[in-house]
This record gives C-alpha cells, structure tokens and sequence, in this order.
C-alpha cells in the first residue's frame, strides 16, 4: 500500500519530515490555511493590512541611469525596499499573523537570522496583540544588537540560541523544539519557502503578490511580459514570490541569484544549488549544503539573509526542471553593486538584493537593448550600512577610497 | 508481509517471563569509540533489554541540550556513520541476542543513497532503525528496502497522534512503536502530566490490536517514572539522556561511569521486572 501523498510536493521535493508531535499541527495549520485562502473577508482583511498598514502596492520603478550606464536591457526595479520595516518579510507575516489569530492561537515564535524577519514577525505580532518570541544565533545577536533592540522595543522576546553553529540553521532548529512543546497555543511564523508542508506553499502565496504587482505594472509600463525576473535567494521567498506568477509564462527568464560569498570553491559560500546535493533537512526535502557523510554545512555569505545552507523546495523543483536559473554573486560583487546602486539611483538595497542587482550589472551584456528585466529589491540597505563600511574599510578598494576622500576632504 | 525479527523475539521472550523491555540509548563514538563500546557492553551486562544507538547529527532537532552537546563532540572528534556501523558490527559478534537498532535522523539515511546506507547496515547485522524525523507518509522507499532487506522499522508516535494514524503506525512498525511520552524533546523531565499516562494507555489498546509493543520514552530519568509507565500500558521503557548524563560526568572516570551506570539499568530492570 503506497502511503506517499503528493501533499506540499514539488516534482520530488517539499514534504513533511517532522518529529510526529508536529504532524497534527501541520495537519491543523494546512486545514485552515486551505479554507481561509478561498475566505473572502480574509482576503478582504489581509488586503487592507497590506494596503494601509504596510504599503503596498510598491512602485514598480525604470531605473533610467543604471540602464544607460550598463547599455544593455531596460532595468525595473521592484521596490519592496519601500515596505514598512524596509522588506518584503512583512508581506508574509501578516499573512502568518492573521492566520494564526483566525486559529485562535496567542503566541508565535520565529527564527532570524540578522533580524528582518524577527523585526517583520515582532511588528505582525505587535499589530494583532499575540505574544512574540524570536529565536536568534548568538552569533547574530553579538552581531546584530541593533535589531534585537528593534525587536525587543516591539515588544518580542529574543532568545540567544547557544547550539550548534550559533547562527540561522540552529535558530530553526531551537524554533522546532519551542513549537514541538508549546504547538496548542503557538504559531512558528516561518520566515521563507522553507519547512514542512504546507509553509512552502502558504508563504509562497503571501509572497506571490510581489509577482502579480510587477505583471500589472509591466502590463501599464510597456504593455508586455518582462523577458526576465531577477531575485536574490537564501531560503527564496522573494524569488518564488517575484517569479511564482511567472512559471507558466515560459518566454520569461527567472533568475535566482544564490550568495557565492568568497567565491564558490573556497568553501566560504551560500551557493546550495551550485554546491549542495539533495537532502533532508529542516522538515523538508531539498538541495542543502553538507558534507559527504549527510552533516548540514554552514554556510558563508555577507549578507545575512543569504547565509542559510538550504533552498526552498520549490526552487529545488524550478532548478531540476530547468525552469529557472540560480547563478551565484560574491560577497564583492554584491558590494560593489550595493555602492553603484546607491550612486547612480539614489536607492540603498540590501546586501541580499544586492545580489540580484549584481547579476544584471555583470550580465547586461547578455540581454538585447530592446528587451526589460526586472529585478526585485527586497530590502533597503540601512540595516547594512555598518558591515558594508566595514567591508569597504577592509578591501583595497576601500582603502582607495578612503584616500580620494582624505584628498578631497584637504584640498 | 510479517517481519519476524530479533526485536518481536525479545519481547516475546520477555512477556514470557512476564517483564517488560529495557531499552537504553547511547551516542555511537560518545565519549569515544573504544569507550562507546564498553558502555554498550556495560548496558547489556547489567540488563538492558535492546541497545538504541544515535548517528550523530549536526542538527538533531528532536532532541534537547544532552544529546545534542554529545552529538557535537562526538562529531568534533570525527566519527562518522560508518564509525557507527562498524560499532554495530563488533559488539553484534559478542553479543548474537542483543537487538541493536540504529536511530538517525533522515539526511544521514538519504544523503548518500538510501539503499546504500541500508544495504551497509544489513551488513553490519543491524536489526533496525527509528528515524524520528520520518512519518509513513514519507516512507515508501524506506519501507519497501528495509522489508525486502529484513530490517525492523520503529515509528513513532505522539500522545496528539490520531487514532487513525496510529493505526497505520502500528501497522508499519516492525519490533515496536515508538511512544513519545510528551509534547517535546528528549531529556529528562521534572514530572510527567496526566496526559502521558491516558495517552499510554489508549495507545496501548490500538498498537496491541496489531499484535505490536509499545516502549515509550522521552524524559524517563527515575525507576519511578518508568513504574508509572509501564502501569499505564507500556510493554517497555526507554532511556537516553539519563545514561548520557551519566556517562557526561564520569566522563574521566571510567570505573565510576560504569558502577553508576549499572546501579541505574539494575534500578529500572528491577521496575521492568515487577514486584514479584
């Protein structure tokens, strides 16, 4: 008798592999999502947060000079940067949030890593009164005091989680354990495509807007599909969410862009599906990083929200069935990118969109003059602004830098 | 298809003299391979009934504080799955009765080829697996080896699983079933609720019905605990984290570790044993 459901399936992976404590609740939480995603007033309600609380919809904006200086395609940037709390995280907390107060739950937990989403979960959290505790690497809270101040001031619990490697992988796991004790009255607020069956589909969903907007927008704009989308991806929420109304559209190119890092053979890398091998981890089946005895690696990257050794199912799928492409940006890329965005547009984005605004730089020569791409910017670059100084500081380049303005600065 | 294996033997046996089982839990390699395996024998010498040994995981998210520091030295000094089949392998050849079951988390199972991994660990004379980040839903492939390759699967169940799935679960399971006593993760426990003890009981009744046993474990730290469950329904109790704690701290004392370790096994057989 086979027993394997197609349930949260993408070609082979996806699933549920959870402690079966957690398989009641997963069952409990895919019941409810299934009949309030066809649930008009909750729609109605998630639509009016997501218009008057956080901001949308966001500006689908023609990057005129970052177009001219690269002489290749015509650049749209996705501006979720322009969300309350400066990311697209919030579209999906929302989300979660109201869901888990339709089931009648008080306390959510979350995991972060340099904060986003814990700051996106603690103000959903804040916004419907339900207890919040985030779950953070200690080596993300020794690194990120600022955001657990953030958090802390809207009124979230965060707990330094002393495990393993300390960092994103080990805040996940400790957020499993809270939930497999405590899942009568509390919701685990996912913060990516990622985890068991049904929060890679659902958050999907909630992301899925990012998508549909950029499809209107280019619709008004120019009257056609874009000939390609462009995303960052650590877990890849804001991929699948920019690319997700685009699958079926096959003369649109989707274009992941994994972290590389300090380059992908140095080991030092997010890269999981240049680098990683199919696996089973964190209540689903995917690409993760590891070593050749099934150990989960540690991944490597600047930028925080990159720095996860898995990939959510669906990109696993996209990738397998060619469908999309997740080429890989280093940690200098990514910089110097951050640095000419912010010059030539007046747009800081974060390190992690970073990423995607790298591989269009690097790759405009590869697109005709005549063709559009958008690419997503996820965030805004505040919360970076310290590592990138630092970064700068610490490179040849920075220290180039550095003399022009002495020189500029004495003259 | 009905898997007679060594594991329904020894409970068989046991229910004959009408005791319960005692199944202890150790981390393959921890503290060290040579020591690991003189704790083995050290179990089994003073009455552990079947031996449950933990792959090490970087990521074991069943499990709480204790194992999870023994998982990491272990795996900082080394050892790899394979250092654990061929643990399996040496004490199979002293001890032939002894079931001795594997537990691992699933990407140790999957990453380098299911079938490999099983096919190797028929090969060391391993009689089984739990794997507590699998539920059958995930299982054929795991199912259809394992069965054709002669080797026990232990499922797990929750005191919030349904009746329903139960059902399934007892019916896949091979050797035994698996009850978590709790709502979490391994480690001891300060007191249980009352929901463990209604929850041994009506799953008691269903596993029985497929002619299966039910160990229950998770947080059994006290002879008392133990009582407790085996008068609530189970055909056997499970200790882990107890014996890592025991093992933790005598860490440099050899001698010590091993008269601890049987006073604690001697405590809990005497519970599995009765009153008589």
């Amino acid at each position: 008798m086979k027993n394997n459901t197609d349930l949260g399936k993408f070609g082979t992976y996806g699933g549920r592999y959870v402690p079966e404590t957690l398989i009641p609740a997963l069952e409990d939480l895919d019941k409810w999502y299934q009949r309030l995603k066809v649930d008009k007033s909750f729609q109605h309600e998630l639509r009016g947060l997501l218009l008057n609380f956080a901001g949308r919809s966001t500006p689908l904006y023609y990057a005129n000079n970052l177009t001219k200086q690269l002489g290749g395609p015509r650049i749209y940037l996705k501006r979720e940067d322009l969300l309350h709390s400066g990311a697209h995280k919030i579209n999906n907390t929302l989300g979660q949030a109201l869901i888990a107060k339709k089931m009648g739950k008080t306390r959510i937990i979350a995991e972060t890593g340099a904060g986003q989403h814990g700051v996106a979960t603690s103000i959903a959290s804040a916004a419907f009164s339900l207890k919040s505790e985030i779950y953070m690497g200690a080596k993300d809270v020794e690194r990120q005091q600022l955001n657990v101040f953030r958090m802390n001031l809207l009124n979230s619990k965060v707990h330094s989680v002393h495990s393993g490697s300390k960092t994103l992988k080990d805040a996940i796991n400790e957020a499993l354990r809270d939930w497999i004790a405590n899942f009568q009255d509390t919701h685990y607020l996912i913060g990516s495509v990622m985890g068991p069956h049904p929060f890679p589909s659902m958050v999907r969903d909630f992301q899925s807007v990012i998508g549909t907007e950029i499809k209107e927008q280019m619709h008004k704009l120019t009257g056609k599909l874009p000939d390609a989308v462009i995303a960052c991806v650590g877990g890849g929420s804001n991929a699948i969410g920019s690319f997700y109304p685009f699958v079926n559209e096959k003369k649109v190119k989707l274009i992941g862009v994994e972290a590389g890092g300090q380059g992908i053979r140095t080991g030092f890398h997010a890269a999981t599906l240049s680098k990683g091998r199919m696996g089973i981890f964190h209540g689903m089946k995917s690409y993760f990083l590891q070593d050749e005895n099934g150990q989960i690696s540690e991944a490597h990257s600047i930028s925080a929200g990159l720095d996860y050794p898995g990939i959510g199912p669906e990109h696993a799928n996209l990738s397998d069935t060619d469908r999309a492409t997740y080429p890989h940006i280093t940690d200098k890329e990514a910089v110097r990118a951050f640095v000419q965005l912010s010059k030539l547009e007046g747009i800081i984005p974060a390190l992690e969109s970073a990423h995607a605004i790298a591989y269009i730089i690097k790759n405009a020569k590869n697109f005709k003059k005549d063709e559009t791409v958008v690419v997503t910017v996820s965030g805004r670059g505040d919360k970076d602004l310290q590592i990138v100084r630092e970064y700068l500081s610490e490179t040849e380049e920075g220290i180039q830098k550095k003399r022009q303005t002495k020189g500029i600065g004495h003259t | 298809m009905k898997i007679e294996n060594s594991i329904t033997e020894t409970f068989n046996n046991l229910i004959q003299k009408n005791e319960k089982a005692l199944i202890g839990y150790v981390v393959g390699g921890y503290p060290t391979l040579e020591l690991s395996m003189e704790i083995i024998e050290q179990l089994i010498h003073s009455g552990v009934d079947i031996i449950e040994i933990g792959v090490p995981f970087s990521d074991p998210m069943a499990d709480g504080p204790i194992i999870q520091d023994a998982f990491l030295k272990t795996l900082n000094s080394g050892i790899t799955p394979r250092d654990c089949l061929n643990l399996v392998k040496t004490i199979r050849e002293r001890h032939k009765e002894t079931p001795l079951l594997l537990m691992t988390y699933s990407n140790i199972l999957y990453s380098n080829g299911l079938e490999k991994f099983l096919i190797q660990s028929k090969d060391c004379d391993i009689d089984g697996f739990i794997v507590p980040d699998l539920n059958f839903e995930e299982a054929d492939d795991y199912l259809k080896i394992t069965s054709k390759l002669g080797l026990a699967t232990v499922f797990l169940t929750s005191p919030n699983t349904s009746t329903q799935r139960l059902r399934r679960i007892s019916v896949l399971s091979t050797g035994f079933v698996y009850m978590v006593s709790v709502f979490g993760i391994t480690g001891s426990r300060n007191k249980f609720e009352k929901y463990t003890f209604e929850s041994i009981s009506r799953s008691k009744a269903i596993v029985s019905s497929y002619r299966k046993h039910l160990a229950v474990g998770f947080g059994i730290s006290t002879p008392k605990d133990g009582q407790r469950m085996i008068e609530s329904g189970a055909d056997g109790i499970i200790v882990g984290s107890s014996l890592i704690n025991i093992i933790k701290k005598n860490e440099n004392d050899k001698s010590k570790m091993m008269v601890e370790l049987d006073i604690f096994v001697k405590d809990l057989k005497a519970i599995c044993k009765g009153p008589n």
